[in-house]
């Protein structure tokens, strides 16, 4: 067999989405960034709202999320994009409204952003990387750094008696009346991206029926922020970083 | 039709004008002095009529954040807020500026620094005209001195916005927004459909469709090169704004002896000013910038031809007197007055410091005719004063 038989539709096992297009990306190899954009590329075509959707990009490193999701985008300030996608959806209700986010945008710079547009109810769908670190500024501590993790800036280790504790907000967001559906997955096996495509494509549902936020936590690794190799990384996530943050829903109604 | 005249404070008059302008969206955070703009936009209740979003958020940082989401989307959306809140939006009105949105802020400013007063104030001058935020960025603006400006202005900041994708600023002060003067509203225009905003404004983020690439709303561009492109491409817009906007409104300037110049709500006390001088037999005219930005430099530059000297009466310390020096370039003295922190001024105070300033001796006492001036009365500038003295911060 050549290659043009391989190609051949009938022999096509997988794909990349049709919704992600040839720019390189510039995220690190073993980074969970591009898997979650594959998921979501899927999702809103498989909906059918590519030309209805548009997709609210955070300060981190997934700032450039617009290079790679073939729709409507604005690039939000950091932590900002709760706020930005509320008024684009309460101007624009028939469109699908999601904003991408990283523990520091979504859980230090924009806490407040994210409770008020979850207590809100609003009708759209935020997209949480959870990496434990501020993987764009170079591997700060982040809100969610585990007790004893090291970053650039608390390079002896998170001290809970300096620094608090690491913070699981989307327990917080789960307390909230306007939140209807809040889950945490992961994308480090296939197994798990299964998972996390069912919960994004159950968020998204959710926002065109009207029934509040939903915000889908993923459980990252940032193996060059942890300064480890893809496949430690993913091990230490599993041992460490799902202790904290269990995964499966808090929240579904 | 008969003109559709009423009686209301200038903040309930920007509230009523955003409606029958067809504005999609307000987005605010309680503050005085101007929180009657969002009150009276919830009294109205515009959504159950136009279509018109009202939103308060959970902060100012929120507020011009879904100022950026909406503009983004191409809608005509806006805020407003006092001093300190805008502070907060300064990161916001950088972004608008840079990813090139319209919108509409407004800022009913108060006596600062800090949380301040809740008195009238002109102390945001510089954070308006200045930039305010990060970056070589300008704002369109206005500077209104009655209630039927702060009406008019609103349609004007919105057709100038979208005229040259830029955020555009109401700036007005305690006085104006919270005095009760007659104003005509504009008549009801309808919101624009999808299809229009679609066409009026192809960047819009609106959702991908097949006869166009995927639009993206951002000020991010990594390559310095580029970057400076995009910053070049906007001082170019910001030369053709300065070519074609500047507005300004002369009183009594012609054979004028001397030159008031003032915005806003001082203006409006400068005109009592120009009669109290002519008792004493001294032509004052005023000279009134509508665009704090773009500034009238030229106006004033001729204007400065013609007047032995000009005093700049501002609610603050000294801060569009900057911007008439640099017009005036040494040609004739330019003297500042201001009251600050929520003070005001009378119009007799004026007189007598801009006669100690520029040396002005009264010898022939030949009293001068002055056109009829809607200045703001006694009565009415207390009434403000102690309704605010009422209100809390
Ligand atoms: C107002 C502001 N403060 C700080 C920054 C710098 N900054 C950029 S990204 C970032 C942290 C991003 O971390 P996170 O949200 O966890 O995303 P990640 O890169 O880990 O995906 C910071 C602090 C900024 N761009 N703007
Ligand atoms: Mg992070």
């Amino acid at each position: 067999m050549d290659i043009k038989d391989i190609i051949k539709p009938e022999n096509l096992v997988y794909a990349k989405p049709r919704l992600m297009n040839d720019n390189p990306m510039h995220y690190c190899p073993g980074c969970s960034h591009g898997v979650v954009h594959k998921l979501a590329a899927e999702v809103i075509d498989e909906m059918g709202m590519e030309d209805k959707t548009i997709g609210v990009a955070p300060v981190g490193c997934a700032v450039f999320a617009y290079n790679y999701i073939d729709i409507d985008w604005q690039e939000a300030a950091h932590g900002r994009a709760p706020a930005i996608a509320t008024a684009i959806k309460r101007l624009n209700p028939d469109k699908m409204v999601f904003t991408y986010q990283g523990d520091g945008d979504l859980a230090a710079i924009g806490t407040a952003e994210t409770i008020h547009a979850c207590n809100r109810g609003e009708n759209i769908v935020i997209i949480f990387i959870n990496n434990g670190i501020y993987g764009m500024t170079g591997g700060q501590m982040a809100p969610t750094t585990l007790e004893g993790m090291k970053t650039a800036t608390c390079p002896h280790g998170r001290s809970t008696e300096l620094y608090g504790y690491p913070l699981k907000i989307s327990d917080l967001i789960a307390q909230l009346d306007g939140a209807c559906y809040v889950t945490r997955q992961s994308v480090q096996t296939a197994a798990a991206v299964k998972k996390a495509k069912k919960a994004l494509r159950k968020a998204f549902e959710n926002s065109m029926a009207k029934k509040g936020t939903s915000v889908v936590e993923i459980v990252s690794s940032c193996n060059t922020g942890w300064k480890m190799n893809p496949v430690a990384a993913n091990q230490w996530m599993a041992e460490h970083m799902f202790a904290k943050y269990p995964l499966g829903d808090l929240k579904d109604i | 039709m008969a003109e559709d005249i009423k009686l209301m404070k200038g903040n309930e008059a920007i509230a009523h004008a955003a409606i029958r302008y067809g504005c999609d969206g307000y987005f605010g955070y309680p503050i005085t002095p101007q929180s009657e703009i969002m009150e009276t936009l919830m009294e109205v209740a515009p959504w159950e009529t136009t279509g018109m979003v009202v939103l308060q958020a959970e902060s100012e940082v929120a507020a011009i954040n879904m100022v950026y989401g909406g503009a983004g989307c191409g809608k005509a959306v806006m805020t407003s807020s006092s001093s300190p809140g805008v502070s907060l939006k300064q990161e916001g009105i950088s972004y608008l500026a840079g990813a090139e949105l319209p919108a509409l802020i407004v800022n009913v400013m108060r006596g600062g620094p800090g949380l301040g007063t809740i008195q009238p104030s002109q102390a945001d001058y510089f954070q308006t005209v200045k930039g305010g935020g990060h970056g070589d960025y300008k704002l369109i603006a206005l500077a209104p001195s009655s209630v039927q400006e702060m009406a008019d202005f609103v349609k004007l900041g919105f057709d100038l916005a979208f005229k040259y994708n830029n955020p555009a600023i109401i700036l007005a002060d305690g006085i104006v927004g919270q005095m009760m003067e007659k104003v005509v509203l504009p008549e009801q225009q309808p919101r624009r459909t999808e299809e229009e905003v679609r066409k009026q404004c192809p960047w819009a983020s609106l959702g991908k469709t097949s006869e166009r690439k995927r639009n993206v709303i951002t000020s991010l561009e990594l390559d310095s090169a580029a970057m400076e492109r995009n910053n070049i491409r906007f001082q170019a817009k910001y030369r053709e704004i300065e070519e074609n906007e500047v507005r300004y409104e002369e009183i009594n300037c012609d054979g004028a002896d001397y030159l008031l110049i003032a915005f806003g709500s001082s203006a409006r006390i400068c005109q009592k000013t120009i009669e109290i001088a002519a008792q004493e037999g001294v032509k004052l005219g005023l000279l009134r910038p509508i665009t704090l930005w773009p500034f009238p430099t030229k106006e004033i530059k001729h204007r400065g031809n013609f007047v032995k000297g000009i005093l700049v009466m501002e609610l603050n310390a000294g801060q569009m007197v900057e911007d008439v020096r640099l017009a005036i370039e040494g040609a004739v003295p330019v003297e500042h007055y201001g009251r600050l922190g929520g003070i005001v001024p009378d119009p007799s105070e004026v007189w007598d410091a801009m006669k100690q300033k520029l040396n002005i001796n009264i010898c022939n006492k030949q009293i001068h005719n002055v056109p009829e001036l809607e200045t703001i009365s006694e009565e009415s500038m207390q009434e403000v004063i102690s309704n605010l003295n009422k209100m809390t911060p």
